[in-house]
């Protein structure tokens, strides 16, 4: 599998606290990656990293070419991030954040997109018009990840999509990121304080601790992983 | 009647000036408080486009918005995106900066003798159902409510106008999707730059183009926007035309008696005890929102 993702010695801090101490990982075309670690990890930094939400050095390929800095070059450059805290644009509309969600695109097939988006999260079709401030939390983060999906994004970054949900909506949620990755390919890049669930679907994970690469194998070794299961799934 | 229709032409100004305000308070959550003078530096412009280079008025006119929209948003790279991370306070002082040195240039430029720009409408009056009505205000009343118009349609219906509002809702998000979100923000401060030239330019045929003519309409739009709610483009519009109508009837009935101790020294009073009765009883507004502050 060629490597989609590679993040080679990248580090990153705020003002004066240092994040990340130089994190290396790849995310292959077409894998689900898992990242999984305490609060403080550095597992958010790390997508904001990626999407150019946080001031870093060391290098970042997309597709081997250098990913520039900033959150737009990220945006046009394939790359869809739905932050923690569901990430909707409270006072416009279900279908305007879809349309803002397709900003990067040129071409004319947005409308089409909408209704091809529409068919994994069928009730967005009759709530075109709603606002999105009105919408559930767990609504709220199916529309986050709608928006995303309507870049036609070649990665999409997840960060803690759990996060506050009920977990039939949790269960929901992720059964439509794996048929993505299934049906169309995706290439998925997630972090989860809840790691069975997120191991449940990746292929691979990476597990950080301060700001580094701690463990890093398949999602079945991590499994097996005595610290992991005492630490992240707590049996 | 006649007062309302003149009531509504003053108020359409205000509404311009104020629907300004509101966009850059709603991207930026300051206050301009150059926007007044900047309006006024444009009816300048167009002042000496139609005088000095015999412009007819409406090309002067369009000339005039491209010119302002061009000085809006170098204004916003040049003057504001510098300080834009720091407080609110040092930004609201780069606004009165820029207040007293475009007076200060308008002034040096044009000195400060009153100048006459020439309305485009005739001085007539029309009687529209027995009402007598003066072509002035019809006009000014059209022009200003067909500018809100096609800003509706730029804010409502264009990928632009979507992520306008997509920067003023949310800008880390609004990034996060691939909107250039300085690049927005100079755009909010052109438009609000066309909408002050807008109103600068019908204003200066009616009370005489001179440096300080905006500073008291800059108060009613202050109070029209607070009046509609600061962050409301649909309360500002509100706002302002309740404002122009109101202050006009009050006028009015004073002359039969009512009210008649209102002359026309407290019109200004009458709009800065509206802000200050707004903000104490409904700081949101008309058709604002309040805020939620989380702890």
């Amino acid at each position: 599998m060629k490597n989609l993702l590679e993040l080679d010695e990248v580090e990153a801090r705020y003002g004066p606290v240092q994040a990340l101490h130089g994190i290396s990982l790849t995310v292959g075309d077409g894998e689900v990656v898992a990242v999984l670690g305490a609060n403080g990890a550095g597992k958010t930094t790390t997508l904001r990293a990626i999407s150019g939400t946080v001031s870093r050095s060391g290098a970042i390929e997309l597709d081997g070419k250098q990913l520039r800095a900033g959150p737009e070059a990220a945006a046009r450059a394939g790359i869809a991030h739905v932050p923690e805290g569901r990430g909707t644009f409270v006072d416009l509309t279900v279908n305007e954040n879809l349309r803002l969600g397709a900003y990067t695109r040129r071409d004319r097939g947005v409308k089409a997109d909408i209704e091809r988006v529409a068919e994994y999260f069928p009730w967005l079709t009759d709530r075109g018009d709603q606002r999105a401030g009105t919408l559930s939390g767990g609504e709220q983060q199916m529309l986050a990840l709608a928006r995303a999906l309507m870049s036609r994004p070649r990665l999409l970054l997840l960060d803690e999509p759990s996060l506050g949900l009920a977990p039939m909506v949790v269960r929901e949620f992720f059964r439509v990121v794996r048929e993505l990755n299934e049906k169309e390919g995706l290439t998925v890049l997630v972090v989860e304080q809840d790691a069975r669930i997120a191991l449940s679907i990746s292929r691979r994970a990476y597990v950080l601790e301060v700001g580094r690469v701690a463990l890093a194998g398949t999602s079945d070794e991590l499994r097996g992983d005595e610290s992991v299961r005492r630490s992240y799934l707590g049996y | 009647m006649q007062q309302v229709v003149s009531g509504l032409a003053s108020g359409g100004i205000y509404a311009l000036l104020a629907l300004a305000l509101v966009i850059i308070h709603r991207s930026t959550g300051v206050i301009n408080f150059a926007q007044g003078e900047m309006a006024t530096l444009s009816a300048y412009i167009a002042w000496t486009l139609t005088a000095n280079h015999g412009w007819s008025y409406w090309p002067a006119f369009v000339a005039t918005l491209a010119l302002s929209f061009g000085g809006g948003v170098v204004t916003h790279r040049a003057v504001i995106r510098p300080v834009e991370r720091g407080s609110v306070l040092r930004i609201v002082i780069v606004t009165i900066g820029l207040l007293i040195a475009i007076n200060g240039f308008v002034v040096w430029q044009w000195s400060g003798e009153p100048q006459q720009l020439k309305s485009p409408f005739p001085s007539d009056t029309i009687d529209i159902g027995g009402v007598i009505v003066s072509v002035q205000d019809i006009g000014t009343i059209a022009v200003a409510l067909g500018i809100v118009f096609l800003l509706w349609l730029l804010f409502q219906f264009t990928k632009v106008g979507l992520a306008l509002r997509a920067v003023a809702v949310n800008p880390q998000e609004a990034r996060l999707v691939g909107v250039r979100v300085t690049w927005m923000l100079a755009l909010g401060w052109g438009l609000a730059a066309m909408l002050g030239a807008v109103a600068g330019m019908l204003t200066a045929p009616a009370v005489g183009l001179d440096p300080q003519m905006m500073q008291a309409i800059l108060i009613y739009a202050f109070a029209a926007a607070v009046l509609g709610g600061i962050d409301s483009p649909v309360g500002a519009v509100v706002g302002g035309l309740t404002l122009g109508v109101l202050l006009n009837m009050l006028s009015y009935l004073s002359q039969y008696g009512l009210f008649d101790w209102f002359t026309e020294e407290l019109r200004l009073p009458t709009a800065l005890l509206i802000i200050l009765v707004v903000l104490l009883v409904k700081p949101s507004g008309l058709f604002g929102r309040p805020e939620v502050k989380r702890v």
